[in-house]
């Protein structure tokens, strides 16, 4: 079979069309989360909480984070100074105060916030970490290869890494207590609050909850429920006595983060048919040029 | 071209001054590279949870991949469309690209907190087609097994039928010069299935890199956060590849006292303009459509960075390269391609580095010690593994340094070869 050159260039302009149909966003290939809808959430309410920081303590006996001794939880000083979640503390308290009055203050606890679709999820190329239904965000350790993109994508900036381990580093991070929620029992957190001001269930349940107390105390609770639709949703949901830039939690639009990207991957590889289509055009313009200058060296068609 | 010299391997001493240093860098660094697995990365790096990722990650990753572009553009150029002259500096770029990627991989080893379970994407059953950085992941590895199988013609060149192991090994003979010899007819018939693969692949993954921080909207400074990084990345990389080897090329000529290819090399340069004025339009292009020109002059680090990474390392390089008197200069090339290479790594390190802003930053990050010197031994191995293999295998093709007439280039003491990457 021949094709004059003329018909080889008019295919390959053929292909290279199609290559730039091809390349589209594809919007309605994005995955919904995997999350079902009665998976579980945390509603955690900053006005209640008193800070007492048993939660952290709880957290620490719970996953043998560090053999810190029970007193050192009750220092309540620590919780006036900012803190990070880190690789030996899932979970951290910290006090925010009211910029006109400084007497007035809340304290927010902090933890993975167990996105409805994990921007760490969709970054990890192992599929160590990814979104069980029932809500928990979850780490298996020996898919990881400690690539740490994870931490780069999370958009709460949660996952902390064990830098100090020369071998058999993890990503640590709260586990929303998977193994006791699959034992039908609240996390360690949830259990002993003493203040009601972590309250599990539900998702549905747990966010009628949330609207129901802003409505019954208004001037109580800044009128918006954090987790809600940030990010495309959390299991985790805050209220919070005024705006949400006063708790130290990011602002994010409705947006889940890993559509910025998956909407490119997959206009990109969408059935491989964009890559296929390339190497098509390159093959058809490599048969067709040959010849064209001057001698033919070791190319076969 | 009158006067047509296939490729050879180049006769020269391997040990010189340049050498000397660069073997003291590369123990350097790999004593460096050493410590960090023995002892860890809190003990090597400044890698903390707010900056996961580092100059490893920046100049070791990102800038290795894209300054190996040299390979893909140039197998375009002289096998997909057909430019035969410029065959003579296939080879070269080649073995640019394999080393280059060989060594990003060695580079990411260290970055890697668990290492050994590099080959993990490999497994079908731990596939997440949803991740950016598995696309990239496979692609490299796909890649650089293309790389080594398009380098084999050169070895079977060499060695077939004259192969003669060392000692007890050469019983072995007759079985590997077998090999080569099935190599040599099998990637005779079937070398372009390859060359059209190692494209495919360059352009996918040399695109996704970009892609990779598109993960991170609220992280990432506005001068660079863009849907369109990867189409950016490709650009770049595809600007980036002929200064490459106009770079290497020269640097070579003077280490290996080779006249210069001054025609071939002033040849590709005509395209590298063109190209960068295409990078740069849609680079500005994106900038207006997301209304992110007023963070261009707001005076930040990152503003500061992104004026030198546009102003010397795109629109300076293709000012020069307009001129045909500089074009036709080994002096102009030179410093033309410096720029473009400085350009393209500066903005893998502003948009992996210098962009990120972590949301509650405790400090900034700046590379230790450690960092820098397994960064600085990684490239000067790559040097003396360049050096190495062309004195080996028949990869570059040039006429040795004619006494008379041509801007002679005289080798200076020490071979500045130092920065190839």
């Amino acid at each position: 079979m021949t094709l004059d050159r003329r018909e080889i260039l008019r295919l390959a302009g053929v292909g290279c069309a199609a290559l730039a149909a091809g390349v589209r966003p594809a919007d309605a290939e994005l995955a919904p989360s995997p999350a079902s809808a009665d998976s579980w959430a945390v509603l955690m309410d900053t006005v209640a909480c008193i800070g007492c920081r048993k939660c952290e303590w709880a957290c620490n006996v719970e996953n043998r984070l560090s053999d810190a001794p029970a007193s050192t939880f009750d220092n309540l000083k620590v919780v006036d100074a900012p803190r990070r979640p880190e690789h030996d503390s899932f979970t951290v308290v910290n006090r925010f105060r009211s910029p006109a009055d400084r007497d007035h203050s809340w304290t927010v606890k902090l933890q993975c916030m167990h996105c409805a679709d994990p921007a760490c999820a969709s970054a990890c190329l192992v599929g160590a970490l990814a979104k069980d239904q029932t809500g928990p965000v979850t780490y298996d350790a020996w898919k990881c290869i400690g690539c740490r993109y994870c931490m780069v994508a999370c958009p709460f900036q949660i996952p902390a890494y064990e830098y100090n381990k020369p071998v058999q580093p993890q990503v640590r991070k709260c586990t929303f207590c998977a193994p006791r929620l699959a034992e039908g029992r609240s996390p360690a957190c949830v259990a002993i609050c003493p203040n009601e001001a972590l309250t599990f269930g539900r998702r549905q349940v747990v966010l009628d909850a949330a609207h129901t107390r802003i409505q019954a105390s208004p001037g109580r609770y800044f009128p918006h429920v954090y987790g809600e639709s940030e990010a495309g949703g959390t299991s985790w949901l805050y209220l919070a006595p005024v705006e949400f830039a006063y708790t130290g939690l990011p602002a994010l639009d409705d947006e889940p983060i890993p559509h910025h990207t998956e909407r490119i991957q997959h206009a990109i590889f969408k059935s491989f048919v964009p890559p296929l289509a390339l190497y098509g055009v390159l093959g058809l313009v490599m048969h067709a040029l040959r010849g064209d200058n001057g001698h033919q060296e070791n190319t076969s068609g | 071209m009158a006067e047509h010299h296939g490729p050879k391997p180049v006769k020269t001493p391997f040990m010189s001054r340049g050498t000397l240093v660069l073997i003291a860098l590369a123990l350097a660094g790999g004593a460096c590279y050493l410590y960090r697995m023995v002892f860890g990365l809190a003990a090597a790096t400044n890698l903390d949870n707010q900056w996961p990722w580092g100059i490893w990650i920046a100049i070791d990753v990102a800038s290795g991949v894209a300054l190996a572009a040299g390979g893909f553009t140039t197998a375009a150029l002289a096998d997909i469309f057909h430019k035969e002259k410029y065959h003579a500096i296939v080879r070269p770029a080649l073995l640019t690209a394999m080393l280059g990627y060989t060594f990003v991989v060695i580079g990411l080893l260290a970055d890697l907190g668990r290492y050994y379970n590099v080959w993990h994407p490999m497994l079908p059953s731990m596939w997440q087609g949803n991740s950016v950085l598995f696309e990239v992941g496979i692609c490299v590895m796909i890649y650089l097994s293309v790389l080594y199988i398009e380098f084999l013609p050169i070895v079977a060149e060499r060695f077939m039928g004259r192969v003669n192991l060392p000692g007890p090994l050469r019983i072995f003979n007759r079985v590997v010069d077998s090999w080569l010899i099935v190599c040599h007819r099998f990637l005779g018939r079937f070398i372009s299935l390859f060359i059209i693969a190692g494209v495919v692949l360059s352009c996918l993954h040399q695109s996704s890199l970009g892609t990779l921080m598109v993960i991170a909207p609220t992280k990432v400074h506005p001068l660079w956060y863009t849907p369109a990084l990867p189409a950016l990345f490709l650009m770049s990389a595809i600007a980036v590849g002929f200064p490459m080897v106009i770079f290497e090329s020269i640097l070579a000529s003077r280490s290996f006292k080779l006249r210069p290819e001054r025609e071939l090399l002033s040849g590709i340069a005509m395209y590298t303009p063109v190209l960068l004025a295409a990078y740069l339009a849609v680079k500005i292009a994106d900038l207006v459509e997301r209304d992110a020109v007023r963070y261009v002059f707001e005076g930040s680090l990152q503003s500061v960075m992104f004026l030198i990474e546009v102003g010397l390392g795109v629109v300076a390089p293709m000012v020069i390269l307009l001129s045909k008197r500089a074009r036709n200069s080994i002096a102009g090339l030179f410093t033309a391609s410096s720029l473009v290479i400085f350009g393209v790594a500066l903005n893998r390190i502003n948009v992996f580095l210098i962009s990120y802003r972590p949301l509650y930053p405790e400090k900034s990050y700046f590379p230790s010690p450690f960092e820098i010197l397994v960064t600085v031994g990684l490239i000067s191995t790559l040097v003396l593994v360049y050096r190495a293999i062309v004195m080996i295998f028949p990869v570059i093709a040039a006429a040795p340094e004619a006494a008379p007439r041509e801007v002679v280039v005289t080798a200076p003491a020490s071979e500045p070869e130092g920065a190839t990457r």
